[in-house]
This record gives structure tokens, C-alpha cells and sequence, in this order.
């Protein structure tokens, strides 16, 4: 981080939006010793404040990211906290909540405690690590659930991996239920998706690919609300990508589980046409699916069935991704690009602007417990200024993330980050 | 110290003691008095009585168990009954035969009483319908183990001179706990007020309605409490399982002197045994002066010699 002084910062003509409050007005806001000290419509003007002219773009609460891969640690070849960090405060992601499946992985709270103080030392902005749910990843085991909380971190998941055993599930659902822990799941029957390289359906016939079922989501999610259901856990589907699992979290929902659920910014806005003449860019975990399922998506994400949109940024380097199809790695990489590519549903209508800014902060901010993701005199000022409408084209080697895996390259966007402040600093633009 | 007369007869109109559950209170206060009897002579020198003179014992044991079985016997010995031991759980009896057909093997042998212990729940009772003599559970699964209970409540009687009113946290594994089963059902026909501490792993579905209040922490589950009654964690259940780990555990659950200090400063401490120390509970308070724990063991060879000697009234040519 560059140094800087401890002037406040005042933005002016700014459209001050709140998807926690519902606030959109042409307004003042006012930082001071890292917190928003005043916002609204009228802002007495402070002689020492450095003053920002808005020209009446967009601020808002900075991005919360729930479950990007962040390298750190033992794939630092891929991405660090440090590149990830650069490419969060370019997107206007102000708080990144790092997924565990590392090598080794996070379940001990000794592996917590080297990743918050990797974060501290190098990142820009907040990074918090999530733990795994069962030990090594194994899905067998139970970690020390109240060690790690207690260690920093801030929810449980085995990343990509699914617990298949229900029992183990179930255990571990029970004990987190006492500490109020958050779960994050990924949703899908590993067995029955063994194999798959994309989509099951008419393209992965017509392709010669091996298919993973819509119904291996299901399988999973379906499960898992059952265990939720049963045990009052707090519990979140990391991941949903078709119509059949938001029409099973919606009647969770509406039955009064705990349960929330999330999509990929990838997932919304890409379907399985996109994989074309086997593009490894476009293999991810879930698959891409349908083009109805991906409205369905939407349609969930514009009725509050979709908690949350993420970037599910996951780095891979060019060699794992340079193979035949079946045999790249999943994932793309999405922290920097989830803002822009976002408001392309914006611009397209389906989805309002506070709906998608309550996606990717407001709402992951609420089920992590974290004091972001709000315009509140008081909160931290983790903020965003943005011009939803600018134009512009993605060149993947201009990415700041280490590894270039990006869906979008050579994609037409709308929608730029001018500054991200991240406690009061600006990250972004660096200064 | 007098020399201890016979128990006072008390109704007992059972001819095997196979839980608390089924006992009035009237029959649990009758056999704590006898077993203060059997304290009183269990201390002099001259420790023996005749009451099962020419009876025969038989102690099986299809889960080995030291200290339980070593307590039976003592007791039976102090009564004047021939004690056989039978730990099946490294026998030839193992392999194969099932309870019952062992049931009908040591029928055939005329024992008057059969004190078992099995991993099973239920099968010491499945075992009495099939014997002509009088059985006393000694543990059997996770279901009850009335003779722990017993001394459990002469151990807290003899210390707080009570039981009705008593406010008695059991904290562990509840889940899998015999002793806790039958101690809540005795603590309750007594009129304590029982509660159980334990992560919700450790608890079985609708505790609750067994007459208990639930606390997953040991700061509000011991807040007041004048009894606190640990249960022992199995190690197969620590690591991941139940819990994450014995750390966590001992962290949260782990009875040391910091949480100790929630309880009533008289509050006592007691432990069915073994204890695993700095997993469920911490040397400072196992050995501390708020322990009842070696207590505890003494009032077990009591309790068993009321329990014996009770049954054996009803024995026949008694």
C-alpha cells in the first residue's frame, strides 16, 4: 500500500446508492479516520478535506466477494493475496473471503492465523479466510469449528468439494448450528457427476463430451436442505447453476429454513453455448448450463431467491487450461471483472442496480457478520465510485490477477471502477 | 461406630433391578437406605454378612469392565454368595453364540443372580425373560446402568443431605451415556433439578422431553449448579466424529477450575469413571477439593450390596 496522508475525503455530486437502505440520491459523503462520518443530500464542506467532484456517478458500498481462491497458501504460482488484492480493488471489491482448499488446506486454526497475517502484511483490501468444514478436505472428519471462529475465520466450506456422506453432514452441521457458524456448500453429487467435463445435455452429445447432470446439483441441495432443515444449521449453497435448484431453495425458503444461496457472476451472465469448439476458459465448476437455466438465475437473483453474486475467482495457470477439454482444469478467474459484468443484466433490464449491489456486498456482508456492505455514518469506509455506464473492452493480459483465465476477454462491458477506498485509503486508483 | 443392623424392610416388588425407569421413589429411597447400612458395614473390620449365604453370583460381562464388575463382586462376596466371574468379551462365547442361547447355558447352571453388562441396549432385559433367577443390569448399551445412578444419588445425598431441590448439571456425551439415562430419570423421581451441558452432537433428538433442561455452554449450564456430573468422552468419538478434536473440546466442554467457578461455590464434582483427565476433565478439579470422585467409587460396593441383598428376598426358599 502507497502512503498516505490522513486528510479526510470528501465526495461530492456523488449518486450516493445504498442497497442496505434503499438510498439513491445525489448526495455528499464524507470519510474521516477511516470511517463515513457524514453522507447525505447536504454536506457541510471540511476546510482540510480532499474533495472528490463525483460528476454524479455512482458511490456505493465496496464489493463483499464470498469464496474467491487466493493462492496463499502452496499455489502461488497461480495467484497470491497480493495479486488478488490488486485485482479486487481494480473491480471494486473491498473485502475478499478466501476459499480453503489450499495446499495445505485451512483447517487449523495455526493456517487462520499465517493467512490473516499474509493479509495484513500484503493485501490492499480485507481479506478473510474461510475455514474447511471437515479436515484435509476429506469429508470425513469434523474441524474445530470454535477454534477456527475464535482464530479469525469467518465461515466453514470444503470449497469445491462436497461432503458425500450425510451423516459426517449432518454432524458437522449440528455442532456449527452451536456456534451460529456459517456453511458454505458446494452442491453436487460427486459420484454422479463423475467424470463430466461440461453440461450434460444435446451440446455435450454433440461435442463427444461426458456430461454432468442438472440432477447431481439437485441431488446434493436437495440433501443438504434436508440436513439444514433438521438440524437449524446455518447453511448456504456456495454455488447454484440451474432452474431446478432455485425452485428447491425457494421452497426452502419459503418453508422457513435458514438457508441462503449463491451464483456466480459467470453463471448469470454465460451458458453452456459459450464452451463452443471446446474453449477451456468456459469449463467451470458448476458447468455452464442451459440458456434456461441461466434466465432462471436471473430471474432468482431479481426475486431475492439469489442471495448472493460472487466471483467464484479461481485462478489457473495457462498449462492446466492448454489441454484437450475433458482433461483442463475447471474455473475461471472473475474478481475484477464481477462488477462490469454484472451490470450487463442491469443494462439488460432484468435486474435492478440495489438488487445487484445487495448481492455483492449487502447480503454476504450480513451472513458473514461483517461491518461492510452499507452507507452508515460510522461503518468502515470500504466504498466504491463507479460510472455503471462507461464502455469499455477487456484485455485479459491487462488483468492484475497472476493467472489470465478469464471468460470475458475481448468482451464488450459497461460499467468502471474510478476509486475504491478501502477503511478511508484509496486502493484504486493507486495513488 | 454401632454395629449396622439389617436393613429395614422396604416394598420391592421386583425381581430384577434392569433400570431406574419403573422404580417409585418410595423403592429408590428404600434401597439408598439400605445402602447406607452397607456403608456402615462396608467400614468395620468384620465386613461380611450372610444374607446370600449359599448363593451363587454370576457376573457377566459381555463389555469388560474392571471396575464395575470388581465392585459386584466385592459386594457379593461381602453377602456371603459364591462370586463366578464371566467376562464373555474374551471368551469362546464370543464367537457366535447369541445372548440368549447364553442366557439358557447359565440357567442350566442354577445361578440365583446374574449381574450383566452388554453393549446393547435392551439385551440384559432380553436376557431376564429367559432365566429363572433375578438379573441386575450393570450397564447395558447406551440405555441405563441403575446401580451408577444409585450410588450416584447415596455420593450426593451423603454430601448435600438432599436431593429434592438440588439444581444437577450432567455435562459430556450425553448421547451415548448410560449413566446419564438413568440418572436423569432418578434425579427427577427425587425432585432435583436436572440439566444436561453438551455440544448438540453429543445430545440425543428430544432430550428435552426426558425431563432435563439443555445448555450448550458449560458458563450457562453450570450457572448455579450444586452437582456437576461429568461423563467420560470414548476416545473413538474425539477426533472429528462427535467433536472436532480433544483440544476444542477441553476448550469448551472440559470441566477445569475457570468453569468449575460458574457452580455454586459449594457445588461438588463427580465422574462415573475411568476419567480421561484434560479431555472431560482437568487434574486440578478431578483431584480438588469439590471432588466426590474416589466417593463415589466407595458408595458403589453399598449400593450393590443393597441391590443384592433386596433381590435375594424374593429369591426362592428365601
Amino acid at each position: 500500500m502507497q502512503p498516505q496522508d490522513d486528510r479526510p475525503l470528501l465526495f461530492v455530486n456523488a449518486r450516493l446508492v445504498c442497497p442496505a437502505s434503499g438510498r439513491d440520491e445525489i448526495g455528499s459523503l464524507l470519510v474521516a479516520e477511516g470511517v463515513i462520518a457524514e453522507l447525505g443530500a447536504k454536506v457541510p464542506p471540511t476546510a482540510r478535506a480532499e474533495t472528490v467532484d463525483c460528476r454524479g456517478h455512482v458511490l456505493a458500498p465496496g464489493l463483499v466477494d464470498l469464496g474467491a481462491f487466493v493462492g496463499e497458501p502452496g499455489a502461488e504460482h497461480r495467484e497470491t493475496i497480493e495479486t488478488a488484492s490488486r485485482a479486487a480493488a481494480v473491480g471494486g471489491v473491498t473485502t475478499i473471503v478466501a476459499r480453503p482448499d489450499t495446499t495445505p488446506p485451512v483447517d487449523a486454526p495455526e493456517i487462520v492465523d499465517y493467512l490473516m497475517r499474509r493479509a495484513r502484511d500484503t493485501a490492499s483490501v480485507h481479506v478473510y479466510p474461510m475455514a474447511a468444514l471437515t479436515k484435509g478436505l476429506a469429508g470425513a472428519e469434523m474441524t474445530e469449528v470454535g477454534l477456527l471462529l475464535e482464530a479469525g475465520a469467518v465461515a466453514f466450506t470444503d470449497g469445491p468439494r462436497s461432503v458425500a456422506s450425510s451423516r459426517v453432514m449432518r454432524r458437522a452441521m449440528t455442532y456449527a448450528r452451536d456456534f451460529d457458524a456459517l456453511i458454505c456448500h458446494h452442491v453436487e453429487d460427486a459420484d454422479l457427476a463423475a467424470g463430466g467435463a461440461m453440461n450434460e445435455g444435446e451440446l455435450a452429445s454433440r461435442l463427444g463430451l461426458p456430461g454432468r447432470p442438472v440432477a447431481a446439483e439437485a441431488l446434493m441441495l436437495e440433501r443438504d436442505l434436508r440436513l439444514a432443515a433438521l438440524t437449524g444449521a446455518r447453511y448456504h449453497a456456495s454455488l447454484v447453476s440451474s432452474a431446478e435448484s432455485v425452485g428447491l431453495i425457494a421452497r426452502a425458503k419459503a418453508a422457513g429454513t435458514r438457508v441462503t444461496c449463491g451464483a456466480s457472476v459467470a453463471h448469470l451472465t454465460l451458458n453452456e453455448n459459450d464452451v463452443g469448439e471446446y474453449r477451456t476458459f468456459f469449463k467451470l465448476t458448476p458447468p455452464l448450463r442451459h440458456e434456461d437455466d441461466r434466465r432462471a438465475l436471473v430471474e432468482a437473483l431479481a426475486d431475492g431467491v439469489i442471495d448472493v453474486v460472487c466471483s467464484a475467482h479461481d485462478p489457473q495457470d495457462v498449462e492446466t487450461k492448454r489441454r484437450p477439454f475433458a482433461e483442463a482444469e475447471d474455473g475461471a478467474i472473475g474478481i475484477e471483472t464481477m462488477l462490469a459484468a454484472g451490470l450487463r443484466l442491469v443494462h439488460a433490464g432484468d435486474v435492478s442496480l440495489h438488487r445487484l449491489l445487495a448481492a455483492m456486498s449487502t447480503n454476504p456482508a450480513k451472513l458473514l457478520g461483517l461491518p461492510a456492505g452499507a452507507l452508515t455514518v460510522g461503518a468502515p469506509a470500504d466504498l466504491i465510485l463507479f460510472d455503471p455506464d462507461a464502455p469499455w473492452v477487456l484485455e485479459a493480459a491487462r488483468l492484475k490477477s497472476k493467472s489470465k483465465n478469464t471468460p470475458f476477454d475481448q468482451a464488450r462491458l459497461q460499467g468502471r471502477v474510478w476509486r475504491t477506498v478501502v477503511a478511508g485509503r484509496t486502493v484504486y486508483p493507486y495513488a | 461406630m454401632s454395629t449396622p443392623s439389617e436393613p429395614a424392610p422396604f416394598a420391592f416388588p421386583h425381581r430384577h433391578l434392569l433400570g431406574i425407569e419403573g422404580l417409585s421413589a418410595a423403592e429408590i429411597e428404600g434401597l439408598l437406605a439400605a445402602a447406607e447400612d452397607a456403608v456402615a458395614l462396608s467400614r468395620q473390620v468384620e465386613k461380611k454378612r450372610t444374607t446370600l449365604r449359599g448363593r451363587t453370583q454370576v457376573n457377566l460381562f459381555f463389555e469388560n469392565s474392571t471396575r464395575t464388575q470388581s465392585s459386584f463382586e466385592i459386594a457379593g462376596k461381602r453377602l456371603g454368595a459364591d462370586v463366578m466371574n464371566m467376562s464373555v468379551g474374551n471368551s469362546s462365547m464370543k464367537k457366535g453364540e447369541t445372548v440368549l442361547d447364553t442366557a439358557a447355558t447359565l440357567n442350566a447352571m442354577r445361578p440365583d443372580i446374574i449381574v450383566v453388562r452388554h453393549h446393547a441396549a435392551g439385551a440384559v432385559a432380553l436376557l431376564a425373560q429367559k432365566v429363572d433367577c433375578s438379573v441386575v443390569n450393570a450397564g447395558d448399551g447406551a440405555h441405563e446402568h441403575p446401580t451408577q445412578a444409585l450410588l450416584d444419588a447415596l455420593t450426593i445425598l451423603r454430601a448435600k443431605g438432599r436431593i429434592a431441590g438440588l439444581v444437577v448439571a450432567i455435562c459430556g456425551d450425553v448421547l451415548h451415556s448410560r449413566v446419564a439415562r438413568s440418572n436423569i430419570i432418578l434425579l427427577n423421581a427425587l425432585g432435583a433439578q436436572v440439566r444436561v451441558v453438551a455440544p448438540s452432537t453429543l445430545l440425543p433428538t428430544g432430550i428435552e422431553r426426558l425431563g432435563v433442561e439443555v445448555f450448550r455452554t458449560m458458563r450457562e449450564g453450570l450457572a448455579g449448579a450444586d452437582v456437576v456430573m461429568m461423563l467420560r468422552l470414548q476416545l473413538e468419538r474425539m477426533n472429528g466424529s462427535f467433536v472436532p478434536s480433544v483440544k476444542e473440546y477441553f476448550k469448551h466442554f472440559g470441566l477445569d477450575g475457570a468453569k468449575l467457578a460458574y457452580a455454586r461455590p459449594d457445588a461438588v464434582v463427580m465422574h462415573p469413571g475411568p476419567m480421561n483427565r484434560g479431555v472431560e476433565i482437568a487434574s486440578e478439579v478431578a483431584d480438588g477439593p469439590q471432588s466426590l470422585i474416589r466417593d463415589q467409587v466407595e458408595m458403589g460396593v453399598a449400593v450393590r450390596m443393597a441391590v443384592l441383598e433386596t433381590l435375594a428376598r424374593h429369591l426362592p426358599n428365601a
